[in-house]
């Protein structure tokens, strides 16, 4: 690693404990991340896929310190910043901001938006005054929202300005990474491209870097440079996201990107269907935890964890079947 | 496990259909209002579609185009008010679905044309097991006992790849997992043997790798029985994977209706192409997005002449004068833009 990296995650761990069921009973956990080790460069779109309660949203906002994470390192610009508390944390926050899902439910209802977006300015003592009118005008025109609506209420927006003015609110700090939760996936589809240029747009003219979370493999791959593949809290398959297309090594990313829909009635996909739902988290399977579902199962599957390998620069992947290449790191 | 390891999606493509070309339903002019604060709007706008039997007929729009409230007034599930049926017919086996008493309608739900709709947490009831659900449905339509009603809601959920469909019966909707929900409403649909199944954005809360599974499912029952699917959504890709033919339709009006061959690779209308080309695909790379500006109208302050005319990117003068109507310009393709209809 010769560059210098952003962010570093280093084995991260998040159990959330589930109350006793009975009076002696064990407390039982959630497996929702466990051991993800990434890394992300200054400047770059790293793509998180995976389906629904893999623990994507949960690796996001661990990062984030928005979730305190059970083990692990987390260091951002060389900072170990996992166990940062107080100011320092708040410092911090200045630094990363999110972007959610929902445009809806993730803006204040009683805040207009010079509130909504310029009240991070005054947290932090950035700006007093006047200033935060200038520069919450600044930033919206930047979304592409008209600076006379800088005292509208959410509700006298479509949701694609709310998602707009959500864009706004994590950008006024100027931080350096962002880490996009499902952004476009609330919105309609002739919306969605608007907000994926945008933020390509935003990306270059302030320098920023996104983790960018979806279910949505085309649009992660579309904006992604590289694309890390998660299930049931590990990552099974990291690449670029052209290689990630064109020699997918892991079982499930094959089976995730054969599932795609595509838009040609005349093209024969080949199908793999898989077999069954993504088993609890509670309890997840032993040895490989794709082993349930998977097309190419050994006996070897069932009881040892695979390696993570590095089958080619910079292309990783978790699983028996490239266990004879060289073990990474 | 009872789906096939290959992918057999593709049978009952277009060609297939020729020498069965009868009409299932036909509906014609429907027009359908909704009195709220701001006025009334205009959800549904003189739509005319036809389906035939064993055809998958793909409606395809964004939120507020009118394609949920055109499935749900089939069925009088459209609350009267705020909502008032303006004109329309919908004829069905002989029958004007809008006619119908509600004692004649409830004979026809879930009996000769059932619904699955996008969530199935919210469509399933939670105080009552799977079980009694389905029986209630089996029970009530073919006035089977309650002995003959449980095997056949058995055979059923085996039929959706339910393991230990004797054990599920007795579980309760929190109890199964998202795909496993939606496979136990297309049983409820599928158990009296429907000959249209309106299926509304059945697969948008579940994740692709199941989505595939239910897809296939449905269409894998739909060869069984030879039922027609309307099939609602808004996934570009779903339309081409499974429908026969497709309409599209913007702010409550259709603006394009072809087959599906005809729709992906030589659409018509400026919306349906704008449409396709702003949607990233697993091809495209890291290049811009021709995006498709502004928003989508709210009905009650629709743009004047053309509904699209405000974002397309075709649109001149003329188009701001008056709206255009629905016409066939090819054989089986109708749309409704008169500026592309000129140039043909």
């Amino acid at each position: 690693m010769n560059q210098k990296l952003l962010l570093q995650v280093q084995d991260v761990k998040k159990h959330f404990m589930l109350n006793r069921t009975s009076l002696f009973g064990p407390r039982e956990r959630v497996y929702a991340v466990d051991g993800v080790t990434l890394d992300l460069r200054p400047g770059e779109t790293l793509g998180l896929v995976g389906e629904s309660g893999c623990g994507k949203s949960t690796f996001g906002r661990t990062i984030l310190r928005l979730i305190e994470p059970t083990s692990g390192s987390i260091n951002f610009n060389g900072q170990d910043i996992s166990h940062l508390k107080g100011k320092d944390l708040k410092k911090l926050r200045s630094q990363m901001q999110i972007i959610f899902q929902d445009p809806y439910s993730s803006l204040n209802p009683r805040l207009n938006v010079l509130s909504i977006v310029g009240d991070a300015l005054k947290a932090h003592g950035i700006a007093k005054g006047s200033e935060i009118q200038d520069r919450v005008a600044d930033i919206l025109e930047k979304v592409g929202i008209h600076r006379e609506k800088m005292r509208a209420f959410p509700h006298e927006f479509s949701g694609g300005q709310r998602q707009r003015i959500g864009i706004a609110r994590a950008l006024i700090l100027k931080p350096q990474l962002i880490i996009c939760d499902e952004p476009v996936s609330a919105l309609d589809v002739s919306i969605q491209a608007q907000v994926i240029n945008l933020l390509a747009d935003l990306k270059d003219e302030f320098q920023l870097s996104y983790l960018m979370i979806a279910h949505d493999l085309s649009v992660v791959n579309h904006v992604s440079n590289r694309v890390a593949v998660m299930y049931l809290g590990k990552i099974i398959e990291l690449a670029s996201n052209r290689a990630l297309l064109a020699n997918s090594l892991h079982p499930y990313t094959q089976a995730l990107i054969s599932a795609i829909p595509v838009m040609d009635p005349d093209r024969k996909k080949k199908r793999i269907i898989l077999q069954g739902d993504l088993p609890s988290p509670i309890n997840p399977p032993s040895g490989c935890r794709f082993h349930t579902r998977c097309g190419k199962v050994m006996d070897i599957c069932k009881t040892t964890e695979p390696k993570w390998v590095e089958i080619e620069p910079d292309h990783y992947t978790r699983c028996h079947l490239y266990e004879a290449c060289r073990p990474a790191g | 496990m009872w789906w096939p390891t290959g992918f057999a999606m593709r049978w009952n493509r277009g060609h297939g259909n020729r020498y069965n070309m009868e009409k299932l339903l036909q509906i014609e002019d429907l027009k359908i209002n909704f009195d709220m604060l701001v006025g009334t709007v205009s959800a549904v706008d003189g739509v005319s579609f036809h389906i035939n039997r064993g055809e998958t007929l793909g409606v395809v729009g964004e939120s507020g185009c009118g394609k949920s409230v055109s499935a749900m007034s089939l069925l009088q599930l459209i609350p009267m008010p705020p909502g008032e049926l303006i004109s329309g017919q919908a004829m069905f086996e002989g029958q004007d679905l809008f006619k119908l008493s509600k004692e004649e309608i409830r004979k026809v739900r879930g009996n000769r044309i059932s619904m699955i709709f996008q969530e199935p947490m919210t469509s399933l009831n939670p105080v009552f097991t799977i079980g009694h659900q389905i029986l209630e449905t089996i029970q009530l339509h073919q006035g089977l006992e309650k002995k003959a009603a449980k095997e056949k809601a058995v055979e059923m959920l085996r039929l959706v790849g339910i393991p230990e469909p004797e054990r599920r019966l007795q579980e309760y909707s929190h109890e199964l997992s998202g795909g496993m929900r939606q496979r136990v409403m297309i049983a409820m649909a599928l158990s009296c043997d429907p000959a249209l199944l309106i299926a509304d954005e059945p697969t948008t809360a579940l994740d692709v790798t199941v989505q595939a599974q239910i897809l296939e499912l449905m269409l894998d029952l739909q060869k069984k029985n030879n039922m027609s699917i309307m099939m609602i959504t808004h996934d570009l890709g779903v339309i081409a994977e499974v429908a026969d033919r497709v309409i599209v339709m913007y702010c409550g009006k259709i603006v394009e209706s072809a087959d599906v061959r005809t729709i992906f690779h030589d659409p018509l209308h400026p919306y349906t192409r704008q449409l396709m080309e702003s949607i990233p695909t697993l091809e495209s790379n890291q290049g811009r997005l021709k995006e498709i500006p502004g928003t989508v109208p709210s009905l009650h302050n629709l743009p004047v002449g053309c509904n699209f005319q405000p974002r397309c990117a075709r649109a001149e003068a003329g188009c701001r004068l008056k709206k255009p109507s629905l016409k066939e310009v090819k054989p089986g393709h109708l749309l409704a833009c008169d500026l592309v209809a000129e140039a043909l």
